[in-house]
């Protein structure tokens, strides 16, 4: 709900808007002045955006190298999406505050900025607890009432950093982090204070030449967040990075690097949000994550972008590449995902299960209501030994939108008794919406075994006018059913994000039915 | 209490119930016996709000409201319970969830307090007993994978936990087994009194032997053709239905 309190120094007929809609609670827009290049991409908007950020001549001719790739490469059409031609040449590729892009300690920070987190439930003073999930713990023990609960009370310390179109505007608990040896920081940053690392691992995941949209990214990357966790050290608190974009326009190419070493666990999670706004714009973020031997990474993301209005207008492209490279012997990887923003998802995290015995795990809720399309799903590269995965994705379609589950299980002739169970269940509500499940398998070592399970349903009449007997509305019932068939992947989500995450659920199904 | 007048139900096309009247006052239990495709369903449906189910004709008066053009959800607030002959399964939610949500629903809906976490898992422990539920069924999701007696007793610990203002009890006796009509007939006489209304439909009398009504319906060609005392199931059970399949 978009409270009174929130007109001064936005924009009215935004506010007026989110509240008439109620679905999309992070549709407004922030005056901040901003600081940006011409329209439009060449070489001079990269080498901007690489003096902009001070770095040194490596970076720019890692991106320089991208950039005349790029100029070769095609824009996929694969995917089960529908769009029209993105002109490249009519967006900004680069915004940051005009007071500048770095601050020194968090007062720097223009009070907007910090208003406009604010109101999205992120702290970047560091308080003890996320804001936007006041009251999580206990609410969330409520719903576990009865089961096993490993709530510790809340109060939970999470680090953010939180990046407002191409900048990170704060970092929090850098410095408690560095005491256990956890290096947090804006990618900007850690370009700064640790070049070596960047230099080391940038690109070595997804290299510049990986696809159309990485190799975009490589070229124009803005901000990100970058994290190295030691050999041995389990990160003390949950890291987490929050991505607005504010700026009409403007595409946000952000580039997260981790890397646990040898024994390490970290556990990180990614929030986003955008303006309500009638044009199109364009995310194509580049994640690589790193784990060596007997280390752990749980990758979750909430990903909540403006999907457009009823009628299929604005809303965010979102075309994103993610991928672990699973480097070491016991390595594991899970990526959880929460998929109810854009226009357009177009997304497949994926797992290198490089070392022998590594696991990777991926959990997928994704949901598209009006005219929201969504083509997501995961990649296991089987190449070690004794190598596990597991797949479970849920999708469920509503309105008029379109969901593509689409995922591949590679087992490569070296890789013996290698083990996949893939599970995709599609939900569908009402009758003009669309859900398409496409697995691919390719095993070239006979010893694998692959299990593939894919269910379609329609939300049943029958549960919902039972639902409504005992008193609950229609919103309610649906929400209820939702949850209760995301219930294996929300179960994955940190407890912190799984309430949150229940909550958009049913907003983001609202107006389904009937 | 619930009062039926003239009600007229068609579905898919099919006029089903053809001017049905009833009248079950407040304190009292009646029951609705019937052949097969006399219209029991579509009465409990039609009274309980469901999509497709929409009256033509006619009113229910639930306590003096005409509840038809209300949401279902908003006839059970006011007090209106449904034991389904099917029950559904509702994968993913855990039963005491399941039943928290829809009796605080309830209770928001009509003004009242919700009630905590710790009271309600003392209020359904109790009631669990009274049906002959075990707690680990509590905590696993809402009737998956229960047998058919299980997702009646399941009906049964709701009808106790939500005490309703009037029962409408579909066939809830099919499938059961003697020990499980028993439990029913004990929730059902623990809640009788006279601020309460029970209707029960059902094909046999045996359930009868344990909540004795006081009023004996029969329903046939989607109207009441016959209406008597509790000895009208008996005399039923002897000479059938076809005597009314004929008269309807």
């Amino acid at each position: 709900m978009v409270e009174a309190t929130y007109k001064e120094g936005i924009d009215k007929a935004t506010v007026a808007a989110t509240a008439s809609l109620e679905t999309y609670k992070y549709g407004f827009t922030t005056d901040v002045q901003s600081a940006k290049p011409p329209k439009g991409l060449n070489e001079d908007t990269v080498r901007y955006i690489s003096a902009k950020k001070e770095e040194p001549d490596w970076l720019l001719e890692w991106r320089l190298v991208a950039f005349r790739r790029w100029l070769t490469m095609e824009e996929p059409t694969w995917a089960m999406v529908d769009y029209p031609q993105i002109d490249y040449q009519d967006a900004y590729y680069y915004s940051e505050p005009a007071s500048g892009a770095k601050y020194e300690s968090i007062d720097d920070v223009p009070p907007e900025i910090l208003a406009d987190f604010e109101k999205l439930g992120i702290p970047l003073r560091e308080a003890e607890v996320l804001l936007g999930v006041e009251g999580a713990a206990a609410s969330a023990a409520e719903a576990r009432m009865g089961e096993a609960s490993n709530a510790d009370g809340g109060g939970r310390k999470v680090a953010v950093d939180a990046v407002f179109d191409s900048v990170s505007v704060a970092t929090t608990f850098k410095n408690e982090l560095a005491k256990a040896g956890v290096i947090f920081l804006s990618f900007s940053e850690a370009v700064r204070e640790h070049p070596d690392l960047v230099r080391k691992y940038l690109g070595t995941v997804v290299p510049t030449s990986d696809n159309f949209f990485a190799t975009l990214n490589s070229a124009v990357f803005s901000d990100g967040t970058f994290v190295y966790v030691p050999e041995g050290v389990k990160c003390p608190m949950e890291l987490s990075t929050y991505f607005r974009i504010n700026e009409a326009n403007t595409g946000q190419f952000e580039r997260t690097l981790i890397i646990v070493a040898p024994g390490a666990y970290v556990s990180y999670l990614e929030g986003c949000t955008a303006p309500m706004r009638d044009e199109n714009q364009l995310h194509a973020a580049v994640v690589e994550l790193i784990i060596e031997d007997d280390a752990e990474i749980k990758y979750s993301t909430v990903q909540n972008w403006y999907p457009g209005d009823k009628d299929g207008k604005g809303g965010i492209y979102n075309f994103v590449t993610k991928r672990a490279d699973c480097r070491g012997v016991n390595a594991k990887v899970s990526w959880t995902q929460v998929e109810t923003g854009s226009a357009i998802t177009w997304k497949y995290p994926s797992c290198i299960l490089r070392g022998d015995n590594s696991q990777g795990e991926f959990y997928s809720i994704a949901i598209t209501n009006n005219h929201q399309q969504a083509d997501t799903g995961t990649k296991m590269i089987h190449l070690g030994k004794n190598t596990r995965s597991r797949i479970i994705s849920k999708g469920i379609s509503a309105g008029k939108s379109n969901s593509t589950y689409r995922g591949l299980v590679s087992v490569h002739r070296k890789a013996d008794n290698v083990r996949n169970f893939t599970q995709c269940d599609s939900l569908l509500i009402g009758n003009e919406c669309g859900a398409h499940t496409i697995p691919y398998v390719e095993a070239k070592n006979p010893s694998a075994i692959l299990e593939h399970e894919a269910t379609t349903s329609r939300l049943s009449e029958d549960q919902l006018f039972y639902c409504r007997q005992r008193g609950l509305s229609e919103e309610d019932a649906v929400a209820l059913l939702v949850n209760g068939f995301c219930k294996d992947v929300l179960q994955k989500l940190p407890m912190e994000f799984a309430v949150e995450a229940q909550k958009l659920v049913s907003v983001s199904l609202e107006g389904s039915v009937g | 209490m619930l009062k039926i007048e003239n009600l007229h139900t068609t579905v898919g096309g099919h006029e089903i119930l053809k001017g049905l009247s009833l009248d079950v006052p407040a304190g009292e239990v009646h029951a609705i016996m019937g052949p097969n495709g006399s219209g029991k369903s579509t009465l409990s449906y039609t009274v309980a709000g469901r999509d497709g189910y929409a009256a033509s004709e006619g009113a229910v008066m639930l306590e003096g409201t005409n509840i038809l053009g209300l949401a279902p959800d908003v006839r059970a607030a006011k007090g209106l319970f449904l034991s389904f002959q099917h029950p559904m399964e509702i994968p993913g939610v855990q039963t005491m969830t399941f039943i928290r949500t829809a009796l605080n629903a309830q209770r928001r809906a009509r003004g009242e307090a919700e009630v905590s976490a710790a009271d309600f898992i003392r209020l359904i422990r109790e009631k669990a007993k009274l049906v002959g539920l075990d707690d680990a069924k509590l905590k696993r999701p809402f009737n998956v994978g229960f047998s058919g007696g299980e997702k009646k007793r399941m009906e049964m610990l709701q009808l106790a936990i939500f005490e309703p203002r009037f029962a409408i009890m579909d066939e809830t006796d099919s499938g059961l087994d003697i020990d499980a009509l028993k439990m029913v007939g004990d929730v059902v006489n623990a809640l009788r009194g006279p601020e309460r209304g029970f209707l029960i439909i059902t094909h046999y009398q045996r359930l009868l032997h344990y909540i004795k009504p006081d009023r004996v319906h029969v329903l046939a060609g989607g109207r009441i053709v016959k209406s008597g005392a509790a000895g009208l199931a008996a005399e039923l059970e002897k000479s059938g239905y076809e005597q009314f399949i004929e008269a309807a």
